[in-house]
């Protein structure tokens, strides 16, 4: 065979292989991939109408183009939101530079006790970059009641009171869709999994 | 005391067929056309209920075996958005939740009256009287539909 002809066949026969490379890729970009529970079709993520600890108004078109993991808890919360909010602070770092396309929203469902200060020194505790959401009582209420998100308060002998809430953490594509919600308990390694699915769309 | 030859055929045929059909139930591999279990919440679910109609449309428990049904996929066939555990679900809007650990699952949903659902998830049944177990279960929910 002449070098001519390898010259002309050599790209050829590459592009070929990539053809098949791509089609032979399995549907990681697919949602239907995830281990959250995939919500179909996705619909726009209900809106926030929150002040964030960043000083600025929280709502979530300001983060179209991220992947959003959004989930509620509150400041005082000595158990669910620690794990939570270590596990979402655990995927970002694994993620490595792509990180940066990931934003935590952290909305408390304890307007009376977590003013901006407070959710911003709770959160800064595990990631700087996660923003939380604060409000009016009525603002909380109506964040909550769009997400399905449920919250009792349990009041203790000595006047002090506990939380218990909803605990998934909703997955929001960079298109502003709720795509998946991850129920509470699964490992780092599982967010970095989807997260990279989600980042790939 | 002998018995006779067919009262000891009377007695030997069923004793073989049941002994045969726990052979395949504990041995023979089990096969299903999806992992997915489906659930639909119907129109007017929540009309019937504000009506005063104690609806159950799905069960207080839902059991679920790893590596064969481990998958949960709901259906909001209602008007108005359904709160399942970890999620809300617009009308028409479907869930797929997979399972990845045995365990009890609690969730708060509003399909049920009484506002709660467990969901159980169990291994995968490889010894044969786990896989009985499981096909009697699987029988029984089918013939209570």
């Amino acid at each position: 065979m002449s070098v001519a002809v390898m010259r002309r066949l050599v790209p050829v026969l590459l592009s070929g292989a990539a053809l098949v490379a791509s089609a032979a890729e399995p549907a990681s970009t697919s949602t239907s991939m995830l281990r959250a529970g995939v919500l179909s079709p996705a619909m726009p993520a209900p809106s926030l109408v929150l002040s964030g600890t960043d000083g600025k108004p929280l709502g979530l078109e300001r983060f179209h183009g991220k992947v959003v993991m959004l989930a509620f808890g509150f400041s005082n919360c000595g158990e669910v939101c620690p794990i939570t909010l270590a596990t979402l602070a655990g995927a970002r770092r694994k993620l490595g530079a792509e990180a940066g396309a990931v934003q935590v929203v952290y909305v408390t469902v304890d307007p009376e006790r977590d003013d901006a200060a407070q959710m911003r020194k709770f959160l800064g505790s595990f990631d700087p970059s996660f923003v939380g959401g604060v409000g009016t009582r009525a603002q909380i209420d109506a964040a909550q009641k769009s997400y399905g998100i449920s919250s009792t308060r349990t009041v203790h002998a000595d006047g002090s009171y506990s939380i218990g809430h909803s605990s998934s953490i909703y997955l929001i594509d960079r298109a502003g869709r709720l795509t998946a919600v991850m129920p509470y308990g699964h490992p780092v390694d599982d967010f970095v999994h989807d997260l990279k699915i989600l980042l790939r769309e | 005391m002998t018995m006779s030859r067919p009262f000891r055929m009377f007695l030997l045929v069923p004793l073989a067929a049941l002994l045969g059909a726990l052979v395949w139930a504990g041995f023979a591999p089990i096969n299903v056309a999806s992992r997915e279990k489906l659930f639909e919440i119907p129109k007017g679910t929540y009309a019937r209920r504000m009506a005063g109609d104690k609806v159950e449309i799905l069960p207080a428990k839902i059991h679920l075996t790893l590596g064969i049904e481990d998958v949960l996929l709901l259906r909001n066939l209602d008007e108005v958005p359904q709160v399942f555990g970890p999620t809300i679900m617009m009308p028409g809007q479907s869930f797929r939740l997979p399972f990845e650990r045995a365990a009890s699952y609690q969730f708060v949903c509003s399909a049920h009256a009484s506002g709660q659902m467990t969901i159980d998830v169990e291994d995968e049944p490889v010894m044969p009287w786990n896989r009985i177990r499981w096909r009697v279960r699987q029988w029984r929910e089918k013939q209570a539909g």
